[in-house]
């Protein structure tokens, strides 16, 4: 199919009401409008986060003293292992991918839709019933063989919740399956014209390498899990030693998916922060190519990693040395990244409001776990903290540290085009606040836990570590606390909030251009690039729309290092100022 | 923007420099070291310890300068400087977390070789014959079993089972090493200092995970045990399995783990330099008593240790007498076996019960 039938055939059938006449009700419907999906898959998924931090909570209280004396051990075992399946595969993969992906990425390439609208609605719905069966184990013994069910205990352990958990992460699979075939061909195809590969904005690059990546690894944890399902429930030996099944291997295939899971979880939170900390530091991304194309090298290096969660497996030692090498070599895309985003806020004029605070705390958090996923990543060292609090210390860092603290920057700086409303910034920076102080209350100490020998996964734990547990445990609960002040904003603000306007941040990129929240079919015309999507700070001025267009004609500006991300505007479309870029024709 | 180089920052990265290499020394974050190996492993830490400070120093340092310095002003609504990019800026950060990485991989695959991770003669020494070697090279396990005549996997197998003081306990307590077709593979393992690498190891002990304990055997004095004894100063090397689910084997202050593997023997060598008791954790999640199933390490000098080994003997020699009139000793599993050690070790009689009930759902396999 070309580009322009693709473009023609993204909304037919259309889709429901105009968004000035949308009510609540849509939000609960088929639809296939790639905004109302994207908001779909971000409420559902926040509310998918607050049950897996209610069970988190849960695990701290259990820990907060030495004795296992809160629940029972094996619910203990369930608590933790639906808490991190849920935080996993129905809180950050959905909302990073499923949620900002399809909100933002037509949008952002000036596209009407996704390519694929139904399928789109398709890889949505299967999410909410594979949610509600993982917490309906809860009847039946919910799996509690840890978020890897590993065999043979997820073998030998209840049978019921273990199966439960293949079909729900199965399902899981599958819809991020169909939504990363969808955002590839989108983003390959869909592109308005003018927009090539390096002018894309680069939370496109982030979905471009995230996408493939799915596409890769996602057979092959589900090829793992059809076949750990039949030594569960047809009683063959893949992975059962009892009947000549080797156990090393699942973990292969599992690891195979899973470490790229992670790259999964964070990619796209890169493209965010990418997307946040130019307009809110007003000055151009630094690095563009190099932000762009690390992404696609953490992609591909993503793939090559997993066997360093198994050094203490029994792998042959020359093939620890070849993962730690690998391992250790993703730190410099990565770190590319983190400088990049610190050049691009030194020397700017930093508007510090909650999605930048967020943006910042992002880099700061982020680079811990970074950090000592280099360590874990030394086989020596990895080999004495596999399997401990360090560890769960260096994910949590990665991942909420990482990705929860730019899933929230992302929300604060994108409700307003969603909801057409602004959010709260006083209640935004108490819920940074708490966010903060919790984060690292919870997190830091421990490293030290794991580091002097508390193993993760545990129900009862030495004495010895209870002051350190306290702490953690406290530092949850103000965790916990932290997202009350956030969802009350939240709510408030779509219901009531101030007018948004189209442009409150005066961003660059084309999701600005239209109204807030976007007409159906996202823009009133085609719209035309006349400037990158990191053009800040040429000539003194606000936004893009207030620049006479011969300004990209400037010698000096197209000479410039920006002169890359410009086309070269279209002079028919010169000729009338009101159809550029949208905006101010919508004041 | 140019790559800064006035005196300002000159200081600030001597100052940085001092604090990062200070904390990395002092950083406190380690138990005490207790075998050879260890140490090793602690100089690795610190020095990624030091690396990490000073780049979170950088990273940390940066924003908070920036938030500070860069903050928008009241009614100012100009934008920053138009800068895209500076090459050379770009390649020097590029290079500086290449150099570093390449270092630590270095650095690293030295303690690794150190710790005895590559020693090619690992396993002719393990099992005292001058051809095992071969078994792990790529292609010859396959090789061997093509061939058939000389099927090396199929001999460690038979000589694990044959095991004195294990096999009694393995072969009715883990059906899959009959059963399995890789019985007796060995991984790859770790540990043995640089000096003593090529010598056999001067006390070997089979280790047993099973759901909630951990059970040693040492081959050559026939002593079966719920706690681990070593002499400080001699090398162990520990031939770790296990006959249920996963395990880890893991002393914090030996630095050293490994996964207990059913169907697969690991090996772990280690030269204990400091007595005292330590703990012994299961590492990987293992059921519901996971976080229950601990032992004791007792690191303790060759004297002690010599008179702990008579002792033991006696005992078993004299459990031995009395179970000839009143049980048949094979006939107790291990869970049975366990009972004497379980009040010692900590464990509750909930644990033991469920002890029992997996021993019985083995049974009916």
């Amino acid at each position: 199919m070309t580009q322009v039938q693709l473009q023609e055939n993204a909304n037919v059938p259309a889709h429901g009401m105009e968004p000035a006449q949308r009510n609540w009700r849509e939000y609960f419907g088929f639809s296939t409008d790639h905004k109302v999906i994207g908001i779909q898959y971000l409420v559902t998924t926040f509310i998918f986060y607050l049950i897996g931090g209610v069970l988190a909570t849960a695990v701290r209280t259990e820990l907060a003293t030495p004795e296992s004396d809160f629940v029972s051990p094996e619910v203990y075992n369930s608590l933790f292992t639906v808490h991190a399946t849920i935080m996993i595969f129905l809180w950050i993969v959905p909302a990073g991918t499923g949620g900002f992906g399809n909100f933002l990425i037509p949008l952002l390439i000036g596209a009407k839709d996704m390519a694929f609208p139904r399928l789109n609605a398709v890889a949505f719905w299967m999410i909410p019933p594979a949610g509600l069966l993982l917490l309906a184990s809860f009847l039946v013994g919910a799996p509690g063989a840890g978020w890897t069910s590993y065999p043979p205990l997820s073998i030998i352990s209840g049978k019921a919740g273990e199966a439960i958990w293949i079909f729900s992460v199965l399902t899981l699979g599958t819809s991020s399956i169909l939504a990363g075939l969808n955002f590839l061909v989108t983003i390959w195809k869909m592109r308005i014209p003018g927009m090539g590969f390096n002018q894309m904005p680069l939370f496109c690059w982030a979905m471009l390498a995230t996408s493939a990546l799915t596409l890769i690894a996602t057979p092959v944890l589900a090829g793992a899990l059809i076949l750990l399902a039949f030594d569960l429930l047809v009683g063959t030996s893949f992975f059962n030693p009892t009947g000549g099944g080797d156990p090393i291997v699942y973990q292969h295939l599992f690891w195979f998916y899973s470490h790229p899971a992670v790259y999964i979880m964070i990619l796209p939170v890169f493209g965010m922060i990418s997307e946040i900390l130019p307009v809110h530091s007003r000055k151009p991304i630094f690095g563009y190519k190099a932000i762009a194309y690390s992404s696609i090298a953490i992609s591909f290096l993503g793939l090559i990693v997993w066997a360093h969660h198994m050094f203490t497996s029994g792998t042959p030692a020359w093939l620890r040395m070849f993962f730690m090498i690998t391992t250790m070599i993703i730190a410099v895309p990565t770190g590319i990244k983190v400088f990049s985003w610190l050049a691009t806020i030194w020397g700017g004029k930093l508007r510090l409001n909650s999605a930048m605070l967020f943006a910042m705390g992002f880099v700061s958090m982020f680079v811990i776990g970074g950090l000592s996923g280099v360590m874990v990543a030394a086989v020596p060292f990895d080999i004495h903290v596999h399997d401990t609090y360090f560890v769960v210390a260096h994910l949590h860092y990665v991942l909420f540290g990482g990705s929860v603290f730019g899933l929230y920057s992302a929300m604060y700086h994108w409700f307003p085009k969603m909801t057409g409303r602004m959010m709260n910034e006083a209640w935004g920076k108490v819920h940074f606040a708490l966010t903060l102080i919790g984060f690292n209350l919870c997190f830091l100490p421990m490293h030290k836990l794991g580091m002097e020998g508390m193993p993760r996964r545990v129900a009862q734990y030495d004495p010895k570590f209870a002051a350190i547990n306290l702490i953690v445990s406290i530092g949850a609960y103000i965790l916990a606390v932290s997202t009350l002040p956030f969802l009350v904003n939240a709510i408030w603000s779509w219901m009531y909030g101030p007018e948004a306007g189209d442009n409150p941040w005066q961003g660059l990129t084309l999701e600005w251009m239209t109204t807030s929240p976007p007409p159906v079919e996202n823009f009133e015309s085609d719209p035309v690039l006349a400037t990158g999507p990191y053009d800040y700070g040429y000539g003194d001025r606000r936004t893009q729309v207030e620049v006479p267009l011969s300004d990209a004609k400037d010698p000096v500006l197209s000479a410039g290092p920006s002169s890359v991300l410009r086309a070269d505007p279209d002079p028919a479309v010169a000729a009338h100022p009101d159809d550029r870029q949208g905006e101010s024709k919508n004041r | 923007m140019n790559i800064p180089s006035n005196i300002t920052t000159l200081l600030v990265g001597i100052v940085l420099t001092l604090v990062s290499l200070w904390y990395g020394q002092n950083h406190g974050l380690l138990p005490v070291a207790a075998s050879e190996e260890a140490p090793l492993v602690d100089g690795l830490f610190n020095m990624m310890m030091t690396i990490s400070t000073g780049l979170f120093l950088i990273v940390q340092g940066t924003l908070i300068v920036s938030a500070i310095r860069f903050r928008r002003r009241k009614d100012d609504n100009t934008d920053g400087p138009p800068v895209h990019g500076n090459v050379p800026l770009e390649i020097l950060w590029t290079a500086i977390p290449a150099v570093i990485v390449l270092v630590l991989a270095v650095y690293s695959f030295e303690v690794y070789n150190s710790m005895g991770g590559l020693d090619p003669m690992a396993h002719s020494v393990a099992h005292m014959k001058s051809d095992k070697h071969f078994a792990k090279m790529p292609g010859a396990a396959i090789a061997a079993t093509l061939t058939d005549t000389e099927n090396i996997n199929q001999q460690a197998s038979d000589e694990a089972m044959q095991d004195p003081a294990t096999a009694a306990v393995r072969n009715k307590e883990i059906p899959q090493r009959r059963d399995a077709s890789d019985i007796g593979v060995t991984s790859g393992r770790i540990g043995s200092s640089p000096d003593k690498q090529g010598t056999p190891p001067e006390l070997v002990v089979n280790v047993t995970g099973l759901q909630f304990a951990w059970l040693f055997t040492y081959p050559d004095t026939g002593i079966t045990t719920g706690e681990l004894h070593v002499p400080a100063g001699r090398q162990v090397l520990l031939n770790i399995t296990a006959n249920d689910v996963l395990h880890a084997f893991w002393v914090p202050e030996f630095r050293l783990k490994q996964d207990a593997i059913p169907g697969r023997q690991n090996e772990l060598v280690f030269t204990p330099n400091r007595l005292g008791t330590y703990t012994v954790n299961c590492a990987e999640l293992c059921g519901a008593y996971h976080g229950a199933m601990k032992t004791q390490v007792v690191v303790e000098t060759p004297e002690e240790f010599d008179s702990w080994v008579k002792e033991q003997q006696e005992v078993a020699s004299k459990e031995a007498l009395d179970q000839a009139v009143a049980v048949n000793s094979a006939d107790r599993s291990a869970s049975e076996f366990l009972a004497t050690y379980a009040e010692e070790m900590g464990i509750n009689s909930t644990m033991l019960e469920q002890l029992h009930t997996s021993g019985d759902r083995e049974a009916h396999h």
